[in-house]
């Protein structure tokens, strides 16, 4: 038999064990790592038509989220501000800058530019803003810290994981309703527990919460 | 067995190494979009808000549809009354605001203010809003003598429609919220307008 099978075949079977132990390892730390939504959505960042820089707006200027995004203590949806949002205070300033030359295009037109959007859940997934933001839930919780950003870039991973974090513990979480899009908040003897209790916060946990 | 073991973990290493360099870390920035691992009806054939749709009705491809020519939804202010108008029946400016102020009115008014109007008109409604400083002009002073005097209504129309160089607010304010805002800015002109009799007399004796 030693014309068929080599002596170096004896260790087949140890070989391959090792082999296999190694490689399915790899793939599970591999699979664990990288197939989520912590590595294929965080990290997004579309070139946007136009160079928009919520650092300065936001954290420069001081402008409040709400001054664009005016719908989102309103309606399920946050809104992209039309252009001519953007015209109330382009109209003087920086008016002949080339960097909003589309702006001035669109407002002129009527045609939307074409924004690309970075935060997206599956279209079986109801997340209504306004419900969040009325009830002491900040921007930055789900969009990261958007004022420091030059470029916006999807932070967190908006699993469904993500969510049931806060579903499941608000008052680590809640702040006083006013400072909703004061993104650079720090808590300082905000007792959560009791504004989760006081404003009768009862976040879902069931599929139908967020699920139709 | 161990140059199985050698040529075994220099090939192992040699993959962990090329996967890594080419999928990169978590949060690393990419410009190419989310990969979907199972993109089971993530999207489906539905319109969200502000997209672009290639149905062929809607020919200038926009999934949030603009109004009719000559109509309007039904939730928007549509009743000509002097609460959705600032004008009075006959046409001219309400001198008072159609609403009661209190103090949720106010302090409702003044977070819509701070929003909405502090980056032009400043915090305090001096005319020295955060803009001004890269070249907006012409801002009204809320204190001076004219804006003091202007009725409830005509600056409810000023809002709604904007003003010269100041764009319409409209969009942004509902009539409730014009009125808060309108509230909010009388208590700031108030503010400049008190004499020193009124201040209560335990007050006064603090004053320096």
């Amino acid at each position: 038999m030693s014309d068929i099978f080599p002596k170096w075949t004896n260790q087949l079977p140890l070989m391959a064990g090792v082999a296999g132990a190694v490689l399915g390892l790899t793939a599970v730390a591999g699979i664990t790592y990288f197939v989520t939504p912590k590595y294929t959505r965080v990290g997004y960042q579309p070139k946007q038509p136009v160079a928009f820089s919520h650092a300065i707006h936001a954290d420069q200027l001081g402008m409040d989220c709400r001054y664009c995004h005016d719908d989102v203590d309103k309606s399920w949806f946050s809104n992209i501000p039309s252009s001519s949002t953007c015209m109330n205070c382009h109209s003087q300033v920086k008016k002949d800058s080339d960097k909003l030359q589309l702006v001035r295009d669109s407002y002129a037109s009527g045609k939307p530019i074409p924004w690309v959007q970075i935060h997206k859940v599956p279209d079986y997934v109801y997340f209504n803003h306004s419900v969040h933001v009325n009830r002491g839930i900040s921007c930055v919780h789900c969009h990261g810290e958007i004022q420091k950003m030059e470029e916006v870039y999807h932070a967190e991973s908006l699993s469904m994981s993500f969510c049931l974090e806060c579903h499941r513990e608000p008052e680590k979480f809640i702040r006083p309703n006013e400072l909703v899009t004061k993104l650079d908040w720090k808590n300082e003897g905000f007792d959560g527990k009791k504004a989760v209790h006081d404003w009768k916060v009862q976040p879902g946990q069931s599929c139908s919460t967020c699920h139709r | 067995m161990r140059k199985f073991l050698v040529y075994f973990f220099s090939f192992w290493a040699l993959t962990v190494v090329v996967g890594l360099s080419v999928l990169g870390l978590r949060g690393s920035t990419s410009r190419k979009p989310p990969l979907e691992v199972f993109p089971d009806m993530d999207h489906q054939p539905k319109l969200r808000p502000q997209t672009v749709t290639k149905f062929a009705g809607f020919a200038d491809g926009l999934s949030s549809r603009l109004p009719v020519a000559g109509t309007i939804s039904r939730d928007s202010a549509w009743e000509l009354n002097s609460f959705n108008t600032g004008k009075t029946e006959d046409g001219g400016w309400v001198d008072a605001m159609p609403v009661p102020v209190t103090h949720e009115l106010v302090k409702r008014g003044r977070e819509r203010y701070d929003i909405y109007c502090t980056p032009c008109h400043g915090a305090a409604g001096d005319g020295n809003g955060v803009t001004t400083q890269f070249g907006m002009a012409a801002v009204a002073k809320l204190h001076d003598e004219r804006l003091i005097k202007m009725s409830d209504g005509e600056i409810f129309n000023t809002i709604t429609l904007g003003k010269n160089l100041m764009g319409p607010y409209g969009e942004k304010l509902d009539p409730k919220d014009r009125w808060a805002v309108i509230s909010y800015v009388r208590a700031l002109q108030l503010s400049r307008l008190g004499k020193k009799e009124e201040i209560p007399d335990a007050v006064q004796a603090n004053l320096k």
